[in-house]
């Protein structure tokens, strides 16, 4: 089976990549696709799409994919990636990125429903965590 | 010198083991920390968007707040308060037109920001300003045999121009708890993050990471683990039956914030320790070693 790659992103795809660019404000094209980011990332599990792969999907211009996804909710912007990149790329950036794209439509499209939490683990949880959470996680 | 000490939102209720040991041992130090007046939640998590300002706004009062009390350095014992702080004071120390752009938004408060204050992590303070060696000096009562981990999590070591020390191979802690006597051991996910705040929406992600991260401290001979940050400790501590759940051999390891050893090595007494916040019973490694 073949799957057509287009090599030129078309325009709406351009769009999503200048976005990406500017809201991160990283030069996706500087990754080269060592993989070095995603042997460290804690959340590699819990996540379908590894980091490397959120870059190359970004240079691509495949926003939809990437909105979509649920790895860029589970990386926590531990900043390991960073820190560990021989590109000095920032991918912690590029996934706020591209969260901050999901996050400022109009949509509301929060992936954390405070009032919908358990009683008992809202009472129980410290204030560091419900904030970061609400800060990270909605609009 | 004038220090304002900023503690953070949580350690006024879940981590005022944190709060407590945190004075008390500057006190003992002979460490004038003045808690910062009317200050306010730093926001906990550092925007990474390049035009997120408006985060920069929480922080920035709080340095304000600090300048207007005369401080000298302004210093947190929080990890994430001072990653937060230490990062917004950086960013507009580099951006000039964000700085006058925060400024202006703030223009209702008595005084502009000029980016002129350094933020401290306590460890920071310890280490450069007073050093290790006078530290042990005034040892009243060390922690022999005490086996620690240190674990720094990722906001004391990264970002790189935010860390307080090497991002892979951190030492202030281990060095601190030499000082107070007690035997550092070599703990390899002493770095590797707790998976922070997804303990709210996936508690099952913090389960994972705590059995991971306490299995490996635990394998490696260490009575307890002393932290930094209340997040972590929430999920290492309080989250460790979780943890269990996945891996009934995982033994009970109880978790310190490194001012409570520093507080019981100088001789202050068993109240500030505030021992009845841990959920995994922390007495145990201390009675063992004739510290209670
Ligand atoms: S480490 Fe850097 S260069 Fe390597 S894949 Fe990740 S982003 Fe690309
Ligand atoms: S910042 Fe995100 S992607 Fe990078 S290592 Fe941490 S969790 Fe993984
Ligand atoms: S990080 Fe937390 S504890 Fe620190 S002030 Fe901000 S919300 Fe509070
Ligand atoms: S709470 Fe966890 S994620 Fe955060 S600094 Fe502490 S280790 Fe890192």
């Amino acid at each position: 089976m073949s799957v057509p790659v287009r090599i030129y992103p078309e325009r709406s795809r351009r769009g999503f990549v200048d976005q990406v660019e500017a809201l991160s404000g990283q030069r996706l094209l500087a990754c080269y696709q060592c993989g070095n980011c995603s042997a460290g990332c804690p959340m590699a599990d819990h996540m379908e799409l590894l980091p490397h792969q959120i870059i190359r999907l970004a240079q691509l211009g495949l926003g939809e994919t990437l909105c979509g996804s649920r790895a860029i909710w589970a990386c926590v912007s531990c900043l390991t990636c960073n820190g560990r990149c021989p590109k000095g790329v920032r991918i912690a950036e590029v996934i706020e990125a591209v969260r901050e794209v999901v996050l400022r439509t109009n949509r509301r499209d929060d992936r954390l429903e405070v009032s919908a939490l358990p009683a008992e683990r809202l009472a129980s949880l410290p204030p560091i965590a419900l904030i970061s959470a609400m800060r990270k996680l909605t609009s | 010198m004038r220090i304002s000490y900023f503690p953070g939102c949580t350690l006024k209720n879940h981590a005022v083991n944190f709060d407590d040991s945190t004075i008390a041992a500057c006190t003992r130090l002979g460490l004038e920390v003045k808690e910062l007046d009317r200050w306010n939640c730093c926001g906990t998590v550092h925007g990474l968007a390049a035009d997120d300002l408006i985060h920069r706004m929480a922080p920035i009062t709080n340095l304000i707040r600090a300048k207007e009390a005369g401080a000298d350095a302004f210093m947190t014992g929080c990890a994430m308060c001072y990653s937060t702080l230490k990062r917004a004071n950086l960013h507009l120390r580099q951006n000039p037109e964000a700085l006058s752009v925060v400024n202006g938004f703030l223009s209702l408060e008595q005084t502009d920001y000029r980016g002129d204050l350094d933020v401290l992590h306590l460890l920071e303070l310890l280490r450069d300003r007073i050093g290790f060696e006078q530290l042990a000096a005034r040892v009243e009562r060390p922690l022999s045999g005490l086996r620690v981990a240190c674990y720094y999590g990722c906001l004391l070591v990264r970002p790189r121009e935010a860390a307080i020390d090497d991002s892979e191979q951190p030492r202030v802690m281990e060095d601190l708890m030499a000082a107070l006597g007690a035997t550092p051991v070599a703990f390899p996910l002493k770095t590797e993050c707790c998976g922070a705040y997804q303990v709210v929406a996936d508690p099952g992600i913090i389960a994972e990471r705590t059995r991971r991260i306490m299995g490996s401290a635990a394998s490696h001979g260490a009575d307890l683990v002393v932290m930094s940050c209340p997040l972590c400790a929430y999920n290492l501590d309080d989250r460790q039956a979780d943890a269990r759940r996945l891996d009934p051999d995982l033994a009970p390891l109880p978790v310190f914030y490194f001012t409570q050893l520093m507080a019981l090595a100088l001789g202050c007494g068993e109240e500030v320790l505030r021992l009845e916040r841990h959920r995994t019973d922390p007495r145990a490694p201390l009675t063992a070693r004739g510290l209670l």
